[in-house]
């Protein structure tokens, strides 16, 4: 009988459950780079448009050996690091003045709801105008839509500051920069690390975005390139280079995280936006 | 042996637990957290069970309802086994604020397991509206269960198992999670459905008093591994409200009886008849 | 009085800027940003005719084909996979290694795959959307309080029912908010699909405009594009809150106690 729910009375259940997990978990992946072995060479789908993992996993293997592999994942992550960067300190700046202030924040409501859902997709075309292929135009669409993540999350944490505690500090004569590291900042801090994790992999979908579309160096211009030169499976690998760069972001987001907070008794979890 | 005046009813007992065990296996090796269990409830009796913190309570209500299946012994409901959730029982849980649905108003939860059976909707409508009625209820149908206090909600949850008709209703410390006062009057109106419905009532509580006010036979349930420590009958008038009954010498020594055995429990002392069985 | 004072704060930020812009850009031409009387006059002329039936409505129909289908097959698959445990465990971590792609790669490869069509665009945003909506009802379906889901049991909910009754609305909290995200990835792909392998649509009539420097039409496009993001947003969130009225409504008494 399926039962997905918690049960409630029962001891925790064995731990030898849990290496079963792991190890289903590694079946399924072993099971899919199977599959993906077997399609193209029973001829499912067409090796030339689908080639073998085997063939694939060789190609990045040749790649990792390649400087001009890694010259191209440096020039992802540098777009990648400085537009997250600046996205977080204009969104913390601002979030901040605008949070605490509630002419201001009434004041902006109607624009920010209004440029928000703005996809920065739309500001492709401006980026090749002004910048062309150069890593500015990357950084504009990376900082554009990162800004907003951290930004709202940096909005809901200022106003989830407790106002008693507010006020009590004002009453023993703290000074606004001492409320705002003893009050402000330790309550908003998980709001802002959930906005940082969020941005993050936003950023690694719009720096690639910049270099598959416009040009700018990257991983996804050597995408486009593998894929109309006809290397296709050097265009394979570097799409599995891009989705592990990816994990290793979502990891290393969320330890950085849980460092963070680690003296915060709840890590609340993501605010439903 | 009961000292009741009514016909006893000899036939079948409605409920029937027979050497119930159960083992939980754990990291540290295997827990019994219920030795052996056996007891009867005739047809409309209301029967309360009492017993110690981790005497193993919540794991007889999960076997008695078939939420899960015990190690050995069996449960028989009106003589058949019990192998999952049966038709004829409904259960009241301890947390009316879980056991609802939220996203349901009041009357949407009374009638779903109707609906659930396809009933049709004037013979649903009929029931729910006695059952709310039942319950005191009724002025509140549209809203949701998060917006009534936590008696209306566990007015609710029992009102949704009036409706069911069941044969027996399982109530696992219905009243614990709620203020004295509330308790006081969700008490009573148990005592009133009992009568209204006929129905077989089989009551969990670590409430010592309450077990005694509510019963007609009190369980008494030992330490872990739990046995059945004593099974008293409750001879106090059928006719019981909280300001005389409560009040009254033969209410204070069967209290104080009870008490005894559970302290005797605590302390790890058991029948002579129990073992390992 | 207060609804003027409402309104002065819903427009008083925008028009700010718009005077700023215009003021800025009175006299001297800007080659990158284009007059406000200029824009207004260039958006009227290049997308009310027939460019939004060549191109912006089959746009539009190819993104909701994708969210649609991305929404339809996420939660049903995930009612699937979250309920077996078996099967969450052997797939969770290869499903949360494809979420972790960024979609945008995923378009010369089914450029590759499928050819350059109407079919190819949809799968691409299928393909980049599905993972917040599969991955997010998983979670919710997996996360069904335990005693609610006893007392469904023992009034014997089993089933279909128990799905309809008990999963699906426990869930939707989860589900809506992988829904959100699908919405803004699905734009997004509709865009980058467009830009990048098409001849038609809102993409490319965008990047064409760009390629032969027409500023203010293109301006104009980056526009659209933006209109068609806040109404998205703004009918998700209509619906949100009718679909999760009990939800929100719960909260608020649990915060406020």
């Amino acid at each position: 009988m399926l039962n997905p729910g918690v049960e409630s009375g029962a001891p925790r259940t064995s731990r030898r459950t849990v290496p079963v997990q792991q190890f289903l978990g590694l079946a399924g992946i072993l099971g899919f780079l199977l599959t993906w072995e077997l399609v193209p060479r029973a001829g499912i789908i067409e090796a030339r448009f689908l080639p073998p993992a085997s063939d694939v996993l060789g190609a990045l293997l040749r790649a990792s050996g390649l400087t001009a592999f890694w010259v191209s994942v440096g020039e992802t992550m540098l777009a990648w690091f400085l537009g997250l960067l600046i996205a977080v300190i204009a969104a913390v700046v601002l979030g901040f003045l605008i949070g605490s202030s509630a002419f201001l924040a009434k004041a902006t409501s109607s624009t920010v709801e209004f440029l928000r859902p703005i996809p920065s997709v739309a500001l492709i075309p401006l980026a090749v105008l002004m910048f062309g292929v150069k890593i500015e135009s990357s950084l504009m669409l990376i900082i554009y839509a990162s800004f907003w993540q951290v930004f709202i999350q940096v909005l809901y944490g200022v106003a989830d500051i407790d106002m008693v505690a507010n006020n009590t500090a004002k009453s023993y004569g703290l000074g606004r920069m001492a409320r705002i590291r003893y009050v402000v900042f330790p309550t908003a801090l998980p709001y802002l690390m959930t906005g940082v994790r969020l941005a993050a992999a936003v950023a690694l979908i719009l720096a690639i975005t910049a270099e598959l579309i416009i040009g700018s160096p990257g991983l996804g211009r050597e995408i486009a390139l593998a894929q109309s030169g006809g290397a296709i499976s050097g265009m394979y690998a570097l799409v599995l280079a891009t989705g592990l760069i990816g994990v290793l972001i979502n990891v290393l987001m969320r330890f950085i995280e849980r460092k963070a907070l680690s003296w915060h008794s709840s890590v609340r979890s993501e605010v439903i936006v | 042996m009961p000292v009741r005046e009514s016909s006893a009813n000899e036939a079948q007992p409605m409920l029937s637990v027979r050497g119930l065990k159960k083992v939980y296996k754990t990291d540290g090796g295997e827990v019994e957290a219920v030795r052996n269990l056996t007891f009867d409830l005739r047809p409309g009796e209301l029967a309360c069970l009492v017993g110690p913190s981790g005497s193993g309570k919540t794991t007889l209500l999960k076997c008695i309802s078939g939420l899960m299946a015990p190690t050995e012994g069996e449960v028989l409901l009106d003589g058949t086994r019990v192998v999952g959730p049966p038709k004829k029982m409904a259960v009241v849980f301890q947390e009316y604020g879980r056991s609802l649905f939220p996203w349901m108003r009041v009357r949407e939860n009374v009638e779903l397991p109707l609906k659930n059976q396809g009933m049709p909707k004037a013979e649903r409508d009929r029931l729910v509206d006695e059952a709310l009625e039942a319950v005191g209820l009724a002025h509140v149908p549209r809203s949701y269960p998060w917006q009534l206090s936590g008696g209306m909600q566990q007015r609710v949850a029992i009102a949704r198992a009036v409706a069911y008709q069941p044969e027996v209703l399982l109530m696992d410390e219905p009243f614990a999670a709620v203020d004295a006062q509330t308790r006081a009057d969700l008490e009573d109106l148990i005592r009133t459905v009992w009568k209204r419905l006929g129905v077989t009532v089989l009551f969990v509580t670590h409430d010592i008093d309450e077990s005694v006010y509510l019963g007609e036979r009190v369980i008494i349930l030992s330490s872990s591994p739990t046995v059945i420590q004593e099974d008293i009958t409750i001879d106090l008038p059928a006719d019981r409200d909280q300001l005389n009954t409560r009040a009254l010498p033969r209410f204070t020594e069967l209290r104080h009886h009870v008490y005894e055995q559970i302290q005797l429990a605590k302390k790890g002392q058991r029948p002579a008849a129990a073992g390992t069985r | 009085m207060t609804w003027l004072k409402s309104l002065a704060y819903l427009v008083g930020l925008p028009l700010l800027l718009v005077l700023i812009w215009w003021g800025l850009t009175l006299g001297r031409p800007n080659f990158f940003f284009p007059a406000p009387g200029l824009l207004m006059e260039t958006f009227g002329e290049v997308w009310f005719g027939e460019r939004i039936i060549t191109d912006v409505l089959p746009s539009l129909g190819r993104l909701f084909a994708g969210v649609a289908a991305a929404i339809a097959i996420g939660v049903m698959a995930g009612l699937l996979i979250g309920s077996v445990r078996w099967l969450r465990s052997l797939l969770e971590p290869t499903l949360e290694f494809f979420r972790a792609v960024p979609p945008p790669v995923l378009v010369p490869v089914l450029m590759l795959l499928m050819g350059i069509n109407d079919s190819m665009k949809v799968a691409v945003i299928i393909s980049g959307c599905i993972w917040p909506v599969l991955l997010n009802t998983i979670e919710g379906v997996r996360a069904v309080d335990g005693v609610l889901s006893d007392s469904a049991r023992t009034y014997g909910v089993a089933g279909w029912a128990r799905v309809r009754y008990l999963v699906l609305p426990s869930a939707s909290p989860q589900i809506m908010a992988g829904v959100r995200q699908c919405l803004s990835i699905g734009l997004i792909l509709m865009v980058i699909s467009e830009m990048f392998a098409s001849s038609s649509g809102l993409g490319f009539t965008i990047v064409q405009f760009q390629r032969s420097f027409a500023i203010p039409e293109m301006w104009s496009g980056i526009i659209v594009l933006g209109l068609i993001g806040v109404a998205m947003s703004f009918i998700f969130q209509w619906t949100e809150r009718r679909v999760l009225r009990w939800y929100h409504g719960q909260k608020e008494v649990e915060n406020a106690g």
